[in-house]
């Protein structure tokens, strides 16, 4: 069973409902209980950092979310999820969980794109992701795969956090984490094959880290 | 780099698929969510659906369409057509769709637009805009203007000036429809296009008169927009979406192939 942290992200139903096409076991929930006891936590978020630092500390789901990741429970975070997983994020000026070194900045609307024209921000629609870094999300999937982005600010985590990178007048980190911790900024849930088959394979290895416990 | 979006667009009536001409004499082709998925299939990068139904009851049969469009696709959709209170907004959000498209709505209270997109955000809240070429003249100088009512109402509002009011409001997207090429199937009104791709910096949405491949490619280099919709050139069978993207890669514009 996955749990899919609920804290009125906005997008946590689009997850489960990719879930169900899945197959996969899951569940929308605030509980801590419920969070501890899933295989893996999915992290959504779409909105604004500010806003979804406020839900998560005033519940006190902050600290349970840190305690999950010490654990060693496999977290997956997703947009707002992904970003807000660093110290800091420009947007709203935030103190975010700190739970992965790094900060959150905003394209620079000034950036141009390969073709010369100026970027539009949001960064909306399909784009490519770069692996810098092995990583079991991607098993299967094809290189030139895209998948669905929709944001303002992008995350900048420490160097050695950086496993993948995509380009929008600049390149930038859309993809960070370690095995167990991951981070997507583009929307897993909306990109299609590609999208699923990175959900699939984070719930396989959900089960796997499960199974040897 | 992004990659430009291809978008059929499905005009629902009470739960079914319809196509209308000029926003006349509409009709009944079929399942939107067969269609939707069909599309989804073949590679369509995004579904917009918009809802042409006039009673409150058809509402209801709308958000069904909706949920059972989310549970099957998974790529973004927006949902536009009658929209105008921030709880329809979230009616249609809750039920799965990624945005919704105001327009008329948005022309009488353009309050909708800033209210929408401090409550979702705005990348939910795209701006549909019909546009009819008229004369050039003080009030309307681009000699392009805002209408409502599918084009029976003109507003006295500059279809640039009101592009850049609504992207100050918020709107995290414009689909700019022209009303001379709806229907038409000979091409988009570049022009336009351009003029609003160039006013603004959100995102912009072709919309109307796409009748070949060609007129997408000049859309999307000529008339720098972003995506491109399409209707009538997939519903009957013509081209599948798929060989669109296919034509569109060949030419050289950025385009998602693996789906």
């Amino acid at each position: 069973m996955l749990a899919i942290l609920d804290y009125k992200a906005g997008n946590q139903t689009s997850v489960r409902r990719a879930l169900d096409n899945l197959g996969i076991p899951c569940a929308i929930t605030a509980d801590p209980e419920a969070l501890r006891a899933a295989a893996g936590v999915i992290f959504p978020g779409v909105g604004a950092a500010g806003q979804a630092m406020e839900e998560l500390t005033s519940t006190g789901l902050d600290a349970v979310l840190r305690d999950i990741v010490r654990s060693g429970k496999p977290m997956l975070g997703i947009c707002v999820g992904c970003q807000i997983l660093l110290d800091y994020s420009a947007e709203n000026d935030t103190q975010a969980l700190g739970i992965v070194p790094g900060e959150c900045a905003m394209f620079n609307r000034a950036l141009t794109e390969e073709d010369g024209q100026p970027i539009r921000v949001p960064h909306m629609g399909w784009n490519s992701v770069k692996l810098v870094k092995e990583c079991v999300l991607f098993d299967g999937i094809d290189p030139s795969a895209e998948f669905y982005f929709v944001h303002s600010y992008y995350p900048v985590p420490s160097p050695e956090f950086v496993l993948g990178t995509t380009f929008y007048g600049m390149e930038f980190c859309s993809l960070h984490g370690r095995p167990g911790l991951w981070a997507v900024q583009f929307h897993p849930e909306k990109s299609g094959r590609p999208g699923l088959k990175l959900l699939s394979n984070f719930a396989a290895y959900c089960g796997e880290v499960s199974n040897a416990q | 780099m992004l990659s430009k979006r291809v978008i059929p667009c499905l005009d629902v009536r009470d739960g079914k698929l319809t196509k209308g001409v000029k926003f006349l004499g509409n009709v009944d082709i079929g399942d939107p969510v067969e269609t939707a998925q069909a599309y989804y299939e073949q590679g369509a990068d995004e579904i917009v659906f918009y809802d042409i139904t006039a009673s409150s009851e058809g509402r209801g049969i709308m958000l069904k369409v909706v949920e059972k469009v989310a549970s099957r696709i998974f790529i973004p959709f927006s949902v536009g057509g009658g929209i105008s209170t921030v709880d329809d907004m979230r009616a249609v959000l809750l039920a799965g769709a990624e945005k919704v498209s105001v327009n008329s709505a948005a022309v009488k209270t353009p309050d909708i637009i800033s209210q929408g997109a401090a409550a979702f955000g705005s990348q939910c809240v795209v701006v549909g805009m019909d546009v009819l070429r008229v004369g050039v003249s003080e009030q309307i100088p681009s000699g392009y203007e805002i209408v409502i009512h599918g084009g029976r109402k003109k507003m006295g509002l500059d279809a640039i000036e009101w592009a850049k009011t609504v992207e100050a409001l918020g709107a995290g997207e414009l689909c700019v429809n022209s009303i001379d090429a709806d229907g038409t199937k000979e091409g988009y009104e570049l022009n336009l296009t351009r003029l609003i791709s160039e006013a603004v910096s959100i995102p912009v949405i072709a919309s109307g008169g796409a009748g070949s491949p060609r007129h997408m490619l000049d859309a999307l280099t000529e008339g720098k927009a972003s995506a491109a919709l399409i209707a009538s050139i997939v519903h009957y069978g013509e081209y599948t979406v798929s060989q669109l993207k296919d034509y569109l890669h060949g030419e050289g514009v950025k385009t998602r192939m693996v789906w």
